[in-house]
């Protein structure tokens, strides 16, 4: 009795806070510069979404959120960021990486961007419970601070973490949304289990034929060859 | 007969278990055949069987599911796909043949491929046919991973660029396409039930009228940008001709011919979904804007191209431009013209990339300059390339022409001026496709490398690989020259259908 009425009351506030950590951790990425910093920090993005997961499945009471919340915490917050610093430590490549942005002007376009996503959702979302709007506004800002850690970045490694922690925004999105069927869920797991091991074999390969892991080395070529 | 209409439904025979059962068994079984041969016909009888499954849907249609369902729109996608795949295996059977004759691919190598193949061919049918917008996301998302896997396959450095950046560019669009899905789910929230039901397409349209349409708006601009990476429409085209020019030939083919109309399907899914809520914002503009700007950005990188591969590549995105122009002018009579562009681009632009690729295989080279006399020293081969060439350009016998002109002469009906832009945007292409044909056609043959000549050999093989070629011209001649009028009514159910 004492419980429900705690949820009654906390419910919204809790979920509101684990979301905004995942957000801090969103700007955590951008600010940093250092690869093993940056793998640590995404872990623990990966492990606050698997406590999100886990808030919402209590909340609603939708058991099959406790799946997502798991695979969460298991691969993208333990196994992805251990193959990741094996691949940093093979691949010898612990060094700062250059930003194509510097770190001031990221961050101002970060709040640009969350203060655009919520001035977006929150007036087209007026029919939706509170919890679900402030939750779907949360979970843009990550996918878009994840765009603009892809774009500032130069090296392979980091824009393949942006591209993680965007679609960790978008699981945010998904367990938030509530009665959202488990068949997405798995099936986002699963693509990015997939989507992993490519990751893997891509970075051998340039690995194998570029010497490094740097995008400019990639852009020399444009296809055109006349 | 009336095919489409009173259409059996059996309980006992379903044939999604052959559309769908069928690849994903070919996929496990290829991957276990290292025999070259043995991998590349078996491909060829695995398409045969899935187009047959795909061809009984006509006389057969399975009853509708939460997560499948076959509908007057999807089955001739289906179809059409089912039949691309399976041409395209044949011409593969010939191609792959020959390249690894010439040992540019290993044993492992090709038993990947072969297996890639057929689990590209699952991914695009499960698209197709599934009845749930978070399958349909999966099943794309599975599609594109297939694809990097396949790009890749020559492990050159043009070849590990390409595929990086369309897995890097199209992973991003799919994940704003799940965004637009996941708002779309929260706009039919308050209205659907729990459960997979509230994922199902066929229960969101009964209802859609009385979904959020702020959201929805929101949510179609995600689904725009996001489906709009795979279709290659401009702004977000740029993994396109990478990705056209380093694979091998026939997944060019397929791609072009089956996946960017893949992609478009599940944007027209959701187009239905906003078109049947008035509150929403009108989709066709958006889509006509982007159409247009695809249709001019294509044509004018067509004319400073130098590979062969990336021209038609850019023809690719220039079409799909025309598409979804017709698509956002809406109407029965323009919707008509975009769905038979749709099945008339897929079929001439995949006999192009036949043509393609043995021209490829003959002389040695992808540059276009280096590309001299055709018609005289392969005269089959050459004049079939000139009369794909002529189709995809819109010449009046093929059915290209026909579709053009529908699209343009609906336009006028609706608004005249946006016509303009389109006729030149198609004048211009013409311009530069006709331009950089008799370059590679006409003129003197000069000469063609001992060793280039060899691989060019094989009488058996080159049949084979002609075979399909000319079979698709023979279709889209047919098309264009009398629509037989059981298609043309269904033709316009559909177009109905669309709104």
């Amino acid at each position: 009795m004492i419980l429900s009425k705690f949820f009654e009351n906390y419910a919204y506030d809790v979920a509101h806070l684990i979301g905004a950590v995942v957000l801090m951790m969103s700007f955590g990425l951008l600010y940093q510069c250092r690869m093993t910093a940056v793998i640590r920090i995404y872990s623990f993005q990966a492990m606050v979404l698997a406590l999100a997961a886990a808030w919402q499945a209590l909340i609603q009471s939708a058991p099959h959120l406790y799946a997502s919340s798991l695979i969460a915490l298991f691969f993208k917050g333990i196994a992805v960021p251990f193959v990741l610093s094996w691949l940093v430590r093979r691949l010898g490549i612990h060094r700062t990486i250059e930003t194509a942005l510097g770190i001031g002007p990221t961050m101002i376009v970060g709040v640009a961007l969350v203060a655009l996503s919520i001035v977006l959702l929150l007036p087209v979302t007026t029919l939706s419970t509170a919890m679900t709007r402030e939750n779907i506004a949360l979970a843009m800002s990550v996918v878009l601070l994840g765009f603009l850690m892809m774009i500032t970045r130069r090296n392979a490694v980091m824009q393949v973490i942006g591209f993680m922690s965007l679609e960790n925004g978008l699981i945010l999105a998904a367990v938030g949304a509530k009665g959202m069927p488990l068949v997405v869920e798995i099936s986002i797991a699963f693509s990015v289990l997939v989507a992993m091991v490519l990751f893997g074999i891509f970075f051998f390969r340039i690995r194998e034929r570029f010497d490094s892991l740097d995008i400019t080395y990639l852009e020399t070529f444009r296809g055109e060859r006349r | 007969m009336e095919f489409f209409e009173g259409v059996l439904v059996s309980e006992i025979y379903n044939p999604l278990f052959l559309i769908l059962g069928i690849p994903l068994a070919g996929t496990i079984i290829l991957a276990c055949i290292s025999n070259r041969h043995y991998a590349a016909w078996f491909n060829v009888i695995i398409s045969l069987i899935t187009l047959n499954g795909a061809v009984s849907l006509l006389v057969i249609r399975p009853l509708e599911t939460m997560l499948f369902f076959i509908d007057d729109f999807n089955i001739y996608l289906v179809i059409l796909t089912a039949f691309v795949g399976f041409t395209t295996a044949l011409f593969s059977a010939a191609y792959i043949g020959r390249e690894s004759k010439a040992r540019r691919l290993s044993l492992n190598q090709l038993r990947f491929y072969h297996s890639m193949y057929q689990a590209f061919l699952f991914t695009m049918l499960l698209a197709l046919t599934a009845n749930n917008i978070g399958v349909i996301w999966v099943a794309i998302e599975a599609a594109t991973l297939t694809t990097v896997l396949i790009v890749s396959l020559y492990r050159t450095r043009e070849a590990i660029e390409a595929a990086w950046k369309y897995f890097i560019l199209c992973s991003v669009g799919i994940g704003l396409a799940l965004f637009g899905t996941i708002l779309i789910y929260l706009s039919a929230q308050p209205i659907m039930c729990d459960g997979v039901a509230a994922l199902a397409w066929t229960q969101m349209i009964k209802r859609a009228e009385i979904f959020q349409p702020e959201l929805m708006n929101l949510a179609f601009v995600f689904l725009l940008v996001g489906y709009g990476t795979k279709i290659g429409l401009v702004p977000l085209h740029a993994w396109l001709p990478d990705a056209h020019a380093e694979g091998p030939t026939p997944i060019s083919a397929i791609l072009s011919g089956l996946l960017l109309n893949v992609a478009l399907y599940a944007l027209l899914r959701f187009k239905m979904l906003i078109n049947s809520n008035t509150y929403a914002l009108q989709p066709g503009y958006l889509m006509i804007g982007i159409g247009c700007s695809s249709i001019f950005v294509a044509a004018f990188m067509l004319y400073r191209r130098g590979d062969i591969k990336r021209l038609f590549a850019y023809s690719s995105i220039e079409h799909m431009g025309i598409i979804i122009f017709a698509f956002g002018i809406g109407g029965t009579l323009a919707n008509f013209a975009g769905l038979l562009h749709m099945a008339m681009h897929s079929l001439v632009k995949s006999a192009i990339f036949f043509a393609v690729g043995l021209i490829t295989q003959a002389t040695g080279t992808k540059r276009i300059n280096d590309i001299r006399g055709l018609t005289v020293t392969h005269p089959i081969l050459g004049w079939a390339f000139v009369i794909a060439v002529l189709a995809i350009a819109g010449m009046p016998p093929m059915g290209i022409f026909m579709s053009e002109f529908l699209i343009i002469s609906s336009t006028f009906t609706r608004n005249a001026w946006l016509a303009i832009p389109v006729i030149l945007g198609i004048l211009t292409a013409f311009g530069a496709l006709i331009m950089r044909l008799q370059g590679m056609v006409f003129g003197n043959p000069g000469h063609l490398s001992p060793k280039s000549e060899r691989t060019y050999q094989g009488r058996f093989l080159r049949s084979i690989g002609l075979a399909p070629l000319i079979m698709h011209l023979v279709l889209v001649l047919i098309v264009g020259v009398y629509l037989p009028k059981s298609l043309v009514i269904w033709f316009q159910s559909v177009a109905k259908l669309l709104g």
